[in-house]
């Protein structure tokens, strides 16, 4: 544990920086793209093979940053021989595969966004298999689900790539979903989501009741991203994505994924019967379902896909075996599977590439025109058929050896038989695809004329084609990484000794009836063919879209009868769920014994509830009479205010009784253009219905201040009381409460109430620019408008009173800070001030004389309470703490001085403005609806009758 | 008193949610404004009733005062709704100026008819 493990980070990170890059110069070229693809690979590639000697020896490099404790969530990375042979295959493969794109894609092809994704899902990769904590490994699971669907809809104009990256993201994000449920379960029972925590407790997972769950959900994950029956069908359809990012994803590293998290998971997971009849089973089943596909598919690519679906199931299969060569043999397999498979994907590529056709039926006598394209594929054919001197075989002898000895449900033959019918299988389509696409008669009708490509074509599967042999040939070669990987596998220390000849074993007559058994099959290839294509099989294709369009039909129907845009079927739906919720509460929690006694009930209140009661009822019944109900609203806020001030809540009444006139006014305003009444549309069940509602919620909403009345809690009420006065130099305590405890609330709620303003003004004037401004042009208002519209004595009265109530206004802000009063009810009283003159003399008219502009108010307000606020930094303070002062100027009483105090002003500035804004904003619709323009304060001015001798202006 | 001012709190409280629930705009509009008297009454109960306990400080000696952080969190209570009945008013108006009705609901052949057009 000695190394660092720092540029563990870099990295991890390198892809995702070096993802950057292309993108932005997506008009460089290929060369430029494909170059600064490669950068950042090597450069991560270099610095994970700096820490190769020391995890060959068995060390496991760390490192770790918190991100999210509280989640259990830490940026932490570690490497052993299990993370090294990924990480090397990831970018490794990714070195290639970035050269033989930027062959493959043609010059038209969005090169840059192809690389940019490719690092993403790259870097994504990496962070699977680097990942030391479980919440890490989802993410970037999920990015690896994410990319791979850039990757595979990347030909957009594809309809088959749109569709298979759709399939692919649905079944691999459906899987990733299961898994999140299972990982998290996991890190439940171990009590941490540090892999390394997890991985060492194995015994408590397995002895968990919770494991069988556990196990489902994570293999759910694992099966879908690695294609294993039943969810192997969208492996095939993501073959519409460019050959480059199958040979990539489809048979190096995404597919894997699931293959390395069930051996990630081994040490934690494997070892019970559970584990071994679905893994291996499962494994099985692919393998066998998988090469019977193959051999049948005519599509160069399909028949590669379901190749590589056959072998996911062999390796899934040696791990569910759960032994420890089991393990070796598919560690070794996992670098086997690449190196051919990878090569076989290019090969593909370059046929498709140079005869414009994948249809092997459509090939063949290609070895004459492509020798060196004929020389590669062969190679790698003839390991994935597991013929000796080629890495397959190696594997595949150790896989049958290992099913050779295993026993399923009792039965000794069930599971070779089965590994030998998969390997035969598996020898019949390798042989095809030699057989088929490069031998036999040279024809004439290939869609384009072949040749050998260039060489950055065939470069990559020729390196790849060298190390299919290499390894086949000295395997000693690999024995250090793959008893690493083994090794870190397990948890056990392994020396596998990798090597040909292994003497005359049940596992040597399994491969040589596979091999003579595959030739013979390929030779009854066309009768069986026929016989094929003539049965009846399930198409996964179909049964997936007729899956998807039923989920579609249902979450649509649900919709329709949830949202079908009646407003009062949500409000009523809220209600009823909201009381059924209190309900559950009420009956779960039981009630504790009521602990205050009951106030006695004087007369006024009584009279007062009476009237609020009567109110209440009357608004409901004669809500149709739209202004007689909003005459009994008025009196329902008239009578809470006055039952604020005899309830100790001066503030309150103040506040109640301003804003009760102002809204009073709106709706006054609004319904001059609204009709006057409402009409009896509901049907009688309706009613009954919204009335049971209604009742149902008023009683518990009731019940609940009942209830809660009579009982004590503790509150932190007491510490506002006592601090008022030393601590916020005010002896109003809800004022103190509000521009100084809680200034920081009062502060955004002033923020809200602008932005309120603001928005009423920007609705207005969207209305007034569209059909609306039309439609109230062309209204006629003018039969509801008084004659005398402007009365002398208002006029008058107003303006004597303007002074008297600007000066109320200020006598409420000054004293608010100890008395009753405040910026709210201030910016309110100011306001009806200001509304009055408005009213009595006319919009005009007052308009002109206003010289500041409401929305400044507002600006202004939040500026200057947030300037106060910001102030205290200057003090070193937090923001929004108070100071005060007493000052003494004679022949004044003595006052005091608070910040708070500038607080209260801007809080004072900005509910003037927006409630003058809101106010102004609907009076602006009158002036649209046709009301003349009044420059003259009243429309019957007796002074000038005086002076101009005229009777009627 | 607690008795009378709950069944007043549960009186607002289903009058609201009855005017709530009609199909036009305006009793809607009513319906709410009922139901935030009935949500600030209900807040400030919940710091107990109390008579003449006003929260300020007496100069002249020890007095018991009621709780004022209700009440402080009911004063911007009652001016924020004023300002969200504002915007509804509006939002309201310009939808009955727009299309001539102030139905709440969206009449579903109605919308098929526009979108046939």
């Amino acid at each position: 544990m000695s190394t660092s493990g720092n540029l563990l980070f870099l990295i991890a990170l390198l892809p995702f920086i070096g993802a950057l890059v292309p993108g932005l110069m997506i008009r460089a070229g290929r060369n430029a793209c494909a170059s600064f693809t490669a950068v950042p690979t090597a450069i991560a590639l270099i610095l994970l093979l700096t820490y190769a000697p020391a995890v060959m020896d068995g060390e496991v490099i760390q490192a770790e940053v918190n991100w999210l404790p509280q989640l259990g969530l830490s940026a932490s990375f570690f490497l052993d021989g299990l993370g090294l042979l990924f990480a090397c295959m990831i970018l490794g493969v990714g070195l290639l595969i970035t050269l033989y794109a930027r062959f493959y894609l043609s010059g038209e092809d969005p090169v840059g966004q192809f690389y940019t994704y490719l690092l993403l899902f790259q870097g994504a990769m990496l962070g699977i298999v680097l990942s030391d904590n479980i919440l890490l490994l989802l993410v970037f699971w999920e990015l690896t689900s994410l990319s791979s669907f850039l990757l595979i809809g990347y030909w957009k104009h594809l309809p088959e790539g749109r569709q298979g990256a759709r399939m692919a993201l649905t079944v691999t994000g459906a899987g990733g979903l299961a898994m999140i449920g299972g990982m998290l379960i996991l890190g439940n029972i171990v009590g941490s989501y540090n892999l390394t925590d997890i991985l060492q407790a194995g015994d408590a997972i397995r002895a968990s009741e919770w494991y069988l769950p556990a196990l489902i959900l994570i293999l759910l994950g694992a099966f879908t991203k690695s294609a294993q029956f039943p969810f192997h069908f969208w492996l095939p359809h993501a073959m519409a994505a460019p050959t480059p990012v199958s040979a990539y994803l489809h048979s190096a590293t995404m597919v894997k994924a699931g293959v390395f998290l069930m051996a990630r998971m081994w040490p934690a997971l494997s070892g019970t019967d559970a584990w071994f009849y679905i893994v291996a089973t499962t494994g099985l089943v692919t393998m066998v379902l998988g090469a019977l596909i193959a051999l049948f598919k005519d599509d160069l690519k399909a028949l590669l896909a379901f190749s590589t679906v056959s072998h996911l199931g062999l390796l899934t299969m040696l791990l569910g075996f759960g032994t420890e060569a089991a393990a070796v043999a598919a560690v070794f397999h996992v670098i086997n599977h690449l190196t051919f498979k990878a090569a076989l994907f290019m090969t593909a590529g370059i046929i498709d590439h140079e005869t414009h056709t994948r249809d092997i039926k459509r090939l063949g006598g290609l070895r004459h025109l492509m020798p060196l394209t004929f020389l590669i594929g062969t190679v790698a054919a003839l390991s994935m058929a597991g013929i000796p001197l080629f890495n397959g075989f190696l594997s595949k002898e150790m896989m049958l050896e290992e099913a050779s000895h295993t026993t399923w449900a009792g039965s000794h033959y069930a599971v070779p038989v089965l590994a030998t019918i998969g390997a035969l299988l598996s020898v019949a389509y390798s042989f095809r695809f030699i057989k088929h696409v490069f031998l036999g008669p040279v024809r004439d009708d290939y869609p384009a004329k072949p040749h050998d490509p260039p060489f950055g074509l065939w470069a990559a599967p020729a390196l790849l084609a060298v190390l299919v042999v290499l390894i086949g040939v000295m395997p000693f070669l690999a024995d250090g990484i793959v008893a690493a990987a083994a090794s870190a596998v397990t948890g056990a220390d392994l020396e596998p000794h990798l090597k040909i000849w292994h003497g005359v074993t049940p596992a040597l007559y399994m491969s040589v009836i596979a091999v003579i058994g595959g030739a013979v099959l390929l030779m009854m290839h066309a009768p069986l063919d026929k016989v094929w294509i003539n049965a009846r099989r399930p198409e996964a294709k179909a049964i997936f879209d007729r899956l998807i369009a039923a989920i579609v039909a249902l979450t649509q129907r649900f919709t329709a009868i949830t949202h079908n845009g009646a407003i009062s079927r949500y409000l009523a739906i809220f209600t009823v769920a909201s009381v059924a919720l209190g309900a559950i509460a009420f009956l779960g929690g039981g009630l504790s014994e009521p602990t205050r006694g009951i106030l006695p009930i004087p007369a006024v209140i009584a009279v007062g509830w009476v009237m609020l009661v009567v109110a209440t009822v009357s608004v409901v019944t004669m809500h149709h009479h739209r202004f007689r109900a909003l005459v009994l609203i008025g009196i329902i806020g008239l009578t809470i205010s006055a039952g604020f001030v005899y309830m100790s809540a001066p503030d309150l009444a103040l506040t109640q009784i301003s804003v009760e006139t102002v809204t009073i006014m709106l709706l006054l305003l609004a319904l001059h253009f609204l009709p006057k009444e409402t009409p009896k549309e509901s049907p009688f069940g309706l009613k009954i219905r919204d009335g049971i509602i209604a009742v149902v919620a008023g009683a518990g909403v009731g019940g609940l201040a009942f209830a809660f009345m009579q009982r004590d809690i503790s509150t932190i009420s007491s510490f506002h009381v006592e601090n008022s006065y030393e601590g916020g130099g005010g002896t109003n305590v809800v004022n103190v409460i509000l521009v100084d405890f809680r200034g920081y609330d009062t502060y955004g709620e002033i923020i809200v109430l602008g932005i309120a303003g603001l928005l009423i003004y920007a609705l207005m004037h969207a209305l007034l620019d569209g059909p609306a401004a039309r439609r109230l042009r062309n209204a006629d208002y003018a039969q509801d408008r008084s004659k005398d519209r402007h009365p002398l004595m208002m006029v008058v009265v107003t303006r004597v009173l303007m002074p008297i109530a600007l000066m109320v206004g200020i006598y409420i802000f000054l004293r608010g800070h100890n008395q009753p009063g405040g910026g709210f009810v201030a910016g309110l009283v100011v306001a009806i001030a200001l509304l009055m003159q408005y009213m009595a003399s006319g919009f005009a008219w007052t308009q002109d004389r206003q010289r500041i502009e409401y929305h400044t108010l507002i600006g202004f307000g939040v500026i200057i309470a947030g300037v106060t606020g910001a102030g205290a930094w200057v003090f070193g303070v937090p923001f929004l703490t108070s100071s005060y002062t007493y000052v003494h100027l004679p022949p004044i009483e003595e006052f005091e001085l608070a910040t708070a105090m500038l607080f209260d002003l801007g809080v004072f500035l900005t509910v003037l403005g927006a409630v003058m804004l809101m106010l102004y904003s609907l009076s602006r619709i009158a002036r649209y609806a046709g009301s003349t323009v009044n420059v003259e304060p009243m429309d019957y001015d007796p002074a000038s009758r005086v002076e101009d001798g005229s009777e009627v202006r | 008193m607690e008795i009378l001012v709950a069944s007043a709190i549960g009186a607002m409280t289903a009058g609201g949610v009855y005017l709530l629930l009609r199909l036009r705009t305006f009793p809607v509009i009513l319906g709410l404004a009922l139901l935030s008297y009935a949500v600030n009454v209900f807040l400030f109960s919940s710091g107990r009733l109390a008579i003449d306990m006003s929260p300020i400080l007496s100069k002249y000696g020890e007095a018991s005062y009621t709780d004022p952080l209700p009440q402080a969190l009911v004063l911007t209570a009652i001016v924020i709704s004023f300002g969200m009945t504002a915007v509804l008013v509006m939002i309201s108006l310009g939808a009955f100026l727009e299309s001539d009705t102030d139905s709440i609901d969206i009449d579903q052949t109605e919308t098929d008819e526009d979108a046939a057009q």
